[in-house]
């Protein structure tokens, strides 16, 4: 009790403690811990195969499909550990959404359905509301402009820019708490990119965010702390700003000098 | 090697190749030909509207024909896709979606075996199953059978059509809260159906040709009959018994019924190839860039 108490005075809305994942005996990553902060975007960055997306994954349970994988430590939302025994990775899973890198709009269904999905299995059925959160959330992903007459049509219709708005909107939909994105912007043109960062701004005043970028400039754009990653470790976590301008660690100062990566 | 070595080379490979079609194409050809040949004299309003009755029917003249078989073939085979389906899907599910489950191995494991078990054999289990405990011959019997022969091609091909629909909307689903199940009933399911129906059809088709688990189940008779719990007829097994049967009449009516037989079949093989076909299509638009 006392955790939650002092997580809260500090806006930590999640911490992980020594969190690792391994694949059979192959290192993921290894030994994070870092708080991630209320209402506020966090980015990891670091180069291919640093572990940043197998992190992210651990945060909402996603290893838990692939039986080789492996996740020891603690990752504490609220100050409750998600791994503990008799946590429901579904319900870690409606609080802690996610945005893939490639779109994935459900293709048998309508933009409306797509969007519908998630608060459907939560037994709501009623028609009015299921309407006003799907406009409220396709508004919140600033798509509602876009295919507000179109609601019925299959959701593979839509642009790629559109459909990971889409996707976007789908996990907005079910309120979650916080929301992982894995390189939501790499599929997807410059155009497209720039308008999911500027939403990404947008969220990230009422919501916690936690975005994997290759893109150094769009972590210091939109990422009030960051945290850089290497082989499988953490170098360094701190405020964007002080990580680009005055990294601690060496490896941090030449990644970002492209020396390597 | 020269240039002309490697021509020459090239068009071998590409005769034999040729040959090797034509060697799998002929056989179907040739019987095709000679089913029409042989049975399309026979062939008549009669043969679909009456029922066979005593060899001495045809011999005087009066109107003989299979439309107990005909009729019995249908019955037979859908009440058999009725019970296939829904535990071929499940397994198939099982056997894709569920990988970790302690169930799947020895599921695996006796797919594969009964994949493998000849038909008369599936024949036999159904008759110490049915036809012994209810102490009579059945068209259900008949049909337990042909399910038993369906379930395991379901089930594979299910499975081989699930593998096949793309992880991350597995993973959409489950990042949004939604529970494995639930993953797989509604998105996992929807988004492979036209596949599901395509190895559900070559299934069916499959045992809506086999004559040998029929013999000691559904038996077989003469007259038209719509009972299940009574022995029914069927195209595949009446096509044996009208061959080996010392009747001339009876032989050429056989070949006619290898025409009706043939037609069914290859007009369910058929669809299922073109709804293949659009569904590598829709699937190629719906997961491509």
């Amino acid at each position: 009790m006392t955790e939650v108490n002092t997580e809260v005075a500090t806006g930590v809305r999640m911490r992980t403690e020594s969190l690792s994942v391994h694949y059979g005996p192959a290192v993921g990553v290894r030994d994070v811990s870092i708080p991630i902060y209320d209402r506020s975007t966090t980015a990891l960055i670091g180069p291919s195969g640093c572990g940043k997306t197998t992190f992210l994954r651990a945060l909402n349970r996603l290893h838990d499909l692939t039986p080789e994988a492996t996740v020891t430590g603690r990752a504490l939302l609220d100050g409750e550990d998600i791994y503990a025994a008799g946590v429901d990775p579904v319900t870690v899973r409606r609080r802690v959404g996610m945005v893939f890198q490639k779109p994935t709009p459900f293709p048998t269904k309508s933009i409306f359905e797509n969007v519908a999905a998630g608060l459907r299995l939560v037994g709501i059925r009623k028609r009015e509301t299921l309407s006003a959160v799907v406009e409220q959330s396709l508004q919140g992903a600033a798509l509602w402009n876009e295919v507000k007459d179109r609601l019925r049509t299959p959701a593979s219709s839509l642009s790629g820019g559109q459909q990971q708005r889409l996707c976007i909107a789908r996990a907005l939909a079910v309120d979650p708490e916080i929301l992982l994105m894995d390189e939501p912007t790499s599929s997807l043109d410059p155009k497209s990119a720039a308008s999911i960062e500027e939403l990404v701004k947008q969220l990230s005043e009422s919501l916690t965010t936690i975005i994997v970028t290759h893109n150094m400039q769009q972590a210091e754009r939109l990422a009030k702390y960051t945290a850089f990653f290497f082989v499988g470790d953490l170098v360094e976590f701190g405020e964007t700003a002080q990580l680009f301008e005055d990294p601690r660690e060496e490896r941090t100062r030449e990644y970002l000098t492209g020396v390597f990566g | 090697m020269t240039l002309q070595q490697r021509y020459l080379r090239d068009r071998l490979i590409v005769a034999l190749t040729a040959i090797a079609t034509i060697v799998v194409v002929a056989p179907l050809l040739i019987i095709i030909g000679y089913v029409v040949v042989r049975g399309f004299g026979a062939l008549s309003y009669e043969f679909f509207t009456e029922e066979l009755g005593s060899p001495s029917r045809g011999m005087m003249g009066r109107p003989t024909g299979l439309v107990h078989s005909i009729v019995g073939t249908v019955i037979i085979d859908l009440l058999a896709l009725f019970m296939a389906v829904p535990v071929g899907l499940g397994a198939g599910v099982m056997l894709s979606e569920f990988p970790e489950h302690p169930l799947n191995p020895p599921l695996r494991i006796l797919a594969s075996t009964l994949n493998g078990m000849p038909a008369v054999l599936i024949g036999l289990l159904s008759f110490s199953l049915i036809v012994r405990p209810m102490g009579r011959f059945s068209a259900f019997a008949g049909s337990v059978a042909l399910a038993f022969l369906m379930i395991p091609i379901i089930a594979r091909s299910t499975e081989s059509v699930l593998r096949i629909t793309p992880w991350t909307l597995r993973e959409a689903g489950l990042a949004l809260g939604l529970p494995r199940w639930r993953v797989t009933l509604s998105l996992i399911l929807p988004a492979s159906r036209a596949g599901l129906v395509t190895g559900t059809m070559i299934a069916f088709a499959r045992a809506a040709g086999e004559a040998a688990p029929l013999l000691f189940t559904s038996f077989g008779q003469n007259y038209l009959n719509t009972n299940i719990f009574r022995a029914m007829d069927t195209l595949p097994q009446r096509l044996y018994s009208l061959a080996i049967s010392p009747y001339q009449h009876w032989h050429d009516m056989g070949w006619a019924a290898g025409i009706v037989l043939l037609v069914f079949v290859m007009s369910i093989f058929l669809t299922a190839r073109i709804a293949t076909t659009r569904f590598a299509r829709w699937m190629e638009n719906r997961f491509n860039d």
